[in-house]
């Protein structure tokens, strides 16, 4: 029980992680139809920034945890968008007319690109971080067992709720989630009625990659380690989720990152850690074949 | 009597909680220009894709019979299933042709099951045995024959997306030909095309229906063509059926009139200068 | 006179547009110069490095302008010399090379075939035909025949395959297993290594049937990774990545190997002295022949009613189901049979190392055949082998700049996509024709697949 719990609470962590990604796939699948395949190397870049924010302020000699970790998060946001923003001027806006796999296939070329820069001007090997948040408290004792819950668990969990509701309430109420929301529903309208439309895609990639990079300092806080490569596996995983929860659907991208980490946390405790990624990989498959439109998306009627 | 080819009785098509086709049933005689018409949105090209098995229909049951007797409950078939062996060809109302292919491989790939079988299922043909040569060729012969009715020989080498829109359409119809149908679907033919374009179209259908013994089933807007050419014409109105019979019983209901009336305008005056130009 | 007058106001009047345009060129470079900073700040300024007690932070700002001032050249001239508006398309070299590669496919298709064939054939008796060469042939010739095998699925059925190098490790690991617990000879599990990844293609393919495009392609690297993953930790079979070692090398048909000492050697058969070259040119006829089958039988299917329906659900696959085409056979086939030619592949790669492991079938490979097939054109069987030349060729080049061998490669193709979205060779020749003229299909005309 204690055990079972305990993975509990580290499944919603990973989850939360997932989650924040998979908003990035599902907002710009939403809006143009393709799968940034590059967002799980953005997120890596968002890590990397993060990484880098953080030595920096430790070198310039901030110690007060709070601002430091406030500081590196908007840094990393602005930075990592303006690579998401550059990826899509790049890679994708001069295909919004070609064909269906066009974009996928530059999609793929930047994510190849991303990592080898990365890997180049960073260099390939883990790049560790000490601990920079620390403690937790102990919520259950039992069985020589106790269930943890750290601080950092608990920043993630309540920073990625606090961002989820602002990000839901921006589209909801504001003209760039109507302009969205329009493109959406058909690009070639909207632009008719005066909504930007390049402007609209780009700012969905920003926003985005900024979430990514949120996720991305996550990442590097909970596990400590990150490498050039983390990307890839992520990418897939979060995608995953964003197909889990119906792709377009913000809310469905956030249930199915937590039922992506909470499925990977249990496999790992409970099976075989070797095969998390087979785990998270065949879901992939499962859900895509089993049930095409997610559990909060539309089912498509095919059009003859 | 073998009078029937089609039957469909009581067939109801749902999505969701919207009725498309509410409890329909008529038939098609063989040999016979049977027409469905109705307003926009009336479901008539969702009875098509019931027929040709691309919905599964709620309820109901649509039997195709051959001449022989062999019959087909088509709601229980898959879409390729029932050309392949209920014998059934569609086309379709925005015209799907393979663009990047030539007029003459757009005929061939109707002939697939045939030539499939033909090439021993690729494996005697990739090794060069069998008599796949001298199928290929009755393939060609019969694809000339359809481009000759259909006066598009001379463009058999061009792409079919390279075709004028009309040519495209007869396309279309000589493609479906090809697969050796008894009955021939055709969702809107005459959509798009001019006046002379539509007059061919009207000889072109009589003829398959002579020459080749063929039965066609059509859903058209221009009431030009369905009144000059149907035996028997079907009028679907918000899913149901609101009138059957011949062209002039079908001009002389006041149902029918009713429910143009109740649509478009537009569309009311364009039946009401046909009844009169009919008259 | 007057001719002159009319001839000079155009150019006057020109004269403003283009000082305007050079200043509207100088804005936006200074924009993307500002951008290149921005992206550059943190990952090309700043380098952790390695120390005791944790990174240390290396700075190297100098990078930071010299990539803003690169990106501000690049974008300047780009703007002045090609660009009169934005996204105008490709510079007129990558425009012109790509036209000039569909009209000589089109004119000289038939003689560069078999030319090139011709030159592959008599390769090793040139006097430049070096180890290092034959290596190198060697290997495009590796990736000339992964790739017309996985242009049958992407190129003519328009199944975007992601997870290509699954079929190849599958061939691979087949030989290597059989070969070494079974001792069973190249000759015989070649075709048996085919026939299993034409198997688990058709495992593979069953359950992404329904799947298009995007969720195709992501659904397809994800078995390809399943494998990979599986390969790295099944280490009872595999070995895990410790991979598998002391793969048998060919023999000469099975009378006879290709040793300095012992019984039945190549060079006693015939007489000639030993030479190690004797394996690698056998090794190269191997690969050259294998390549050959897979553009014959290719060529050859295309003509055939499975080839045509391949082509045909690329177009428009409602259209084959209400035609009576079986798209699940047909998709089936497909994958099976561009499954088959990745399994020889596979085999081949096992005995040419004679030492496998999971490293060498990871995405960037399923990439790089992908990115051959598209750049060649997709479906075109001569642009295809033109760009494993271009492309494999061209990674050798970079063999002294290795780390930035695939940094390169992920920008090319960005740009070949950006430029020349239907590769090399755009057209389509059809495949039967009525009349005399033989002419290929624009590209503008086919499509290319939805899944």
């Amino acid at each position: 029980m204690e055990y079972f719990l305990q993975q509990l609470i580290n499944g919603l962590t990973l989850g939360s992680i997932y989650g924040l990604i998979a908003i990035g796939y599902t907002m710009v699948y939403g809006i143009i139809g393709m799968i940034n395949f590059a967002h799980g190397d953005i997120f890596m870049i968002g890590a990397f920034i993060s990484l880098i924010m953080f030595l920096v302020l430790i070198g310039l000699g901030l110690t007060f945890i709070p601002l430091a970790l406030l500081i590196v998060m908007i840094v990393a946001m602005l930075f990592t968008a303006a690579w998401g923003w550059t990826v899509e001027r790049i890679a994708y806006r001069p295909l919004r007319e070609s064909f269906r796999l066009a974009p996928l296939i530059t999609a793929i070329g930047m994510s190849i690109f991303l990592q080898n820069f990365v890997q180049i001007a960073q260099g390939a090997r883990v790049k560790p971080l000490q601990p920079v948040v620390t403690g937790g408290y102990t919520i259950m004792e039992g069985n020589g067992f106790s269930v943890q819950l750290s601080n950092i668990q608990i920043i993630i969990m309540v920073l990625t709720v606090v961002l989820m509701a602002a990000f839901s309430w921006l589209i909801a109420n504001t003209s760039l989630g109507r302009a969205q929301r329009a493109c959406e529903q058909d690009r070639v309208m909207a632009g008719l009625l005066g909504v930007n439309v390049d402007r609209t895609i780009s700012l969905t990639f920003v926003i985005g990659a900024a979430l990514a990079a949120v996720a991305g300092l996550m990442f590097l806080l909970y596990y400590g380690v990150i490498d050039f490569y983390i990307g890839f596996v992520a990418g897939i995983k979060a995608f995953t989720a964003a197909v889990l929860g119906g792709i377009g659907s913000l809310p469905g991208a956030m249930l199915g990152g937590l039922i992506i980490g909470l499925i990977e946390t249990f496999w790992s405790a409970y099976f075989t850690i070797e095969y998390k990624d087979v785990a998270a990989f065949s879901m992939l498959a499962i859900v895509l074949i089993f049930l095409p439109s997610g559990l909060l998306g539309k089912p498509e009627v095919e059009k003859v | 009597m073998n009078d029937t080819i089609l039957d469909v009785a009581h067939m109801t098509m749902r999505f969701g909680g919207l009725v498309a086709i509410d409890d329909l049933s008529f038939t098609a005689r063989r040999h016979a220009i049977t027409a469905i018409i109705g307003p926009n949105g009336a479901g008539k090209t969702t009875v098509f894709n019931c027929i040709t098995g691309f919905y599964k229909p709620t309820t109901g049951m649509l039997t195709l019979t051959h001449e022989d007797g062999a019959q087909f409950l088509l709601e229980r078939m898959d879409d390729f299933r029932i050309n392949q062996h209920a014998k059934v060809a569609r086309t379709f109302q925005n015209i799907r042709l393979f663009g990047g292919m030539t007029v003459l491989e757009n005929l061939l790939i109707a002939q697939h099951n045939r030539l499939m079988k033909a090439s021993g299922y690729t494996f005697t043909a990739v090794l060069g045995l069998g008599a796949y040569r001298r199928h290929e060729r009755e393939a060609i012969d019969l694809a000339r024959h359809w481009l000759d009715r259909t006066g598009l020989l001379d463009r058999a080498d061009d792409p079919a997306a390279d075709l004028p829109y009309g040519d495209q359409r007869k396309l279309e119809i000589a493609r479906a030909m090809c697969s050796r149908p008894v009955l021939l679907c055709l969702d809107e033919p005459a959509a798009g095309l001019n006046p002379k374009e539509s007059e061919e179209l009207n000889q072109l259908l009589l003829r398959i229906r002579e020459e080749a013994g063929i039965s066609i089933l059509l859903i058209e807007h221009d009431m030009g063509v369905v009144m000059k050419i149907s035996d028997h014409i079907v009028v679907l109105d918000y899913g149901r059926k609101i009138a059957e019979g011949t062209p002039q019983q079908v001009r002389d209901d006041p149902a029918v009139i009713a429910a143009y009336l109740g649509v478009e305008d537009e569309e009311v005056e364009e039946v009401e200068k046909r009844l009169e130009g009919e008259a | 006179m007057a001719a002159t007058d009319q001839a000079q106001a155009p150019a006057a009047a020109a004269q403003p547009a283009r000082s305007n345009r050079v200043v509207a060129a100088l804005k936006e470079s200074a924009v993307a110069a500002l951008v290149a900073v921005a992206l550059s700040l943190f990952l090309l300024g700043i380098r952790t490095v390695d120390a005791p007690g944790g990174l240390q932070l290396q700075y190297r700002w100098h990078l930071v302008l010299i990539a803003a001032a690169v990106v501000f050249a690049g974008r300047f001239l780009l703007r002045l010399l090609w660009w009169r508006e934005e996204n105008a398309g490709a510079p007129p070299a990558v425009a012109a090379l790509g036209k000039a590669m569909t009209a000589f496919a089109e004119r000289f298709g038939r003689f560069a075939a078999p030319l090139l064939v011709a030159f592959a054939i008599f390769l090793p008796l040139m006097p430049f035909a070096d180890r290092y060469i034959m290596d190198l042939a060697i290997l495009v010739l590796t990736y000339v025949l992964l790739a017309w095998g996985l242009n049958i699925v992407v190129g003519l059925a328009g199944l975007l395959d992601l997870g290509y190098v699954a079929f190849y490790a599958v061939g691979a690991y087949s030989y290597a297993l059989l070969a070494t617990h079974f001792g069973l000879s190249f000759w015989i599990v070649l075709p048996l290594a085919g026939i299993l990844a034409a198997f688990w293609g058709i495992i593979l393919g069953f359950p992404v049937l329904r799947l298009r495009g995007d969720y195709l392609a992501i659904v397809t690297l994800a078995f390809g990774e399943i494998i990979r993953v599986v390969l790295l930790n099944w280490y009872e079979v595999t070995k895990g990545p410790d991979g598998i070692t002391g793969i048998p090398r060919p023999s000469f048909f099975g009378l006879a190997e290709f040793k300095r000492f012992g019984e039945n050697t190549f060079h006693e058969m015939f007489g000639i002295p030993y030479s190690p070259m004797h394996r690698i040119i056998f090794l190269y006829f191997i690969i050259l022949a294998l390549a050959l089958l897979t553009n014959y039988v290719s060529m050859r299917l295309r003509r055939l009613p499975v080839g045509r329906a391949w082509e045909a659900m690329r177009e428009d696959e409602i259209a084959c189901r209400a035609l009576g085409i079986n798209i699940t056979n047909t998709k089936l086939t497909a994958f099976a049979i561009g499954a088959f030619f990745g399994g020889l592949g596979g085999s081949f790669f096992a005995t040419r190392q004679g030492f496998i492991s999971p490293e060498s079938f990871t995405f960037i490979e399923s990439a790089i055949i992908l990115a051959i097939v598209v750049l060649g054109g997709m479906g075109s069987q001569l642009g295809v082998a033109v760009a494993a030349i271009v492309m494999i060729g061209g990674f050798e080049l970079f063999r002294q700049a290795e780390e930035y061998r695939m940094l390169i490669f992920g920008l090319l193709m960005v740009a070949i996509m950006v430029w020349r979205p239907r590769g090399l060779v755009s057209t389509r020749m059809p495949t039967v024709f009525l009349g005399r003229k033989r002419k290929g299909i624009s590209a503008d005309y086919v499509q290319e697949g939805e899944g």
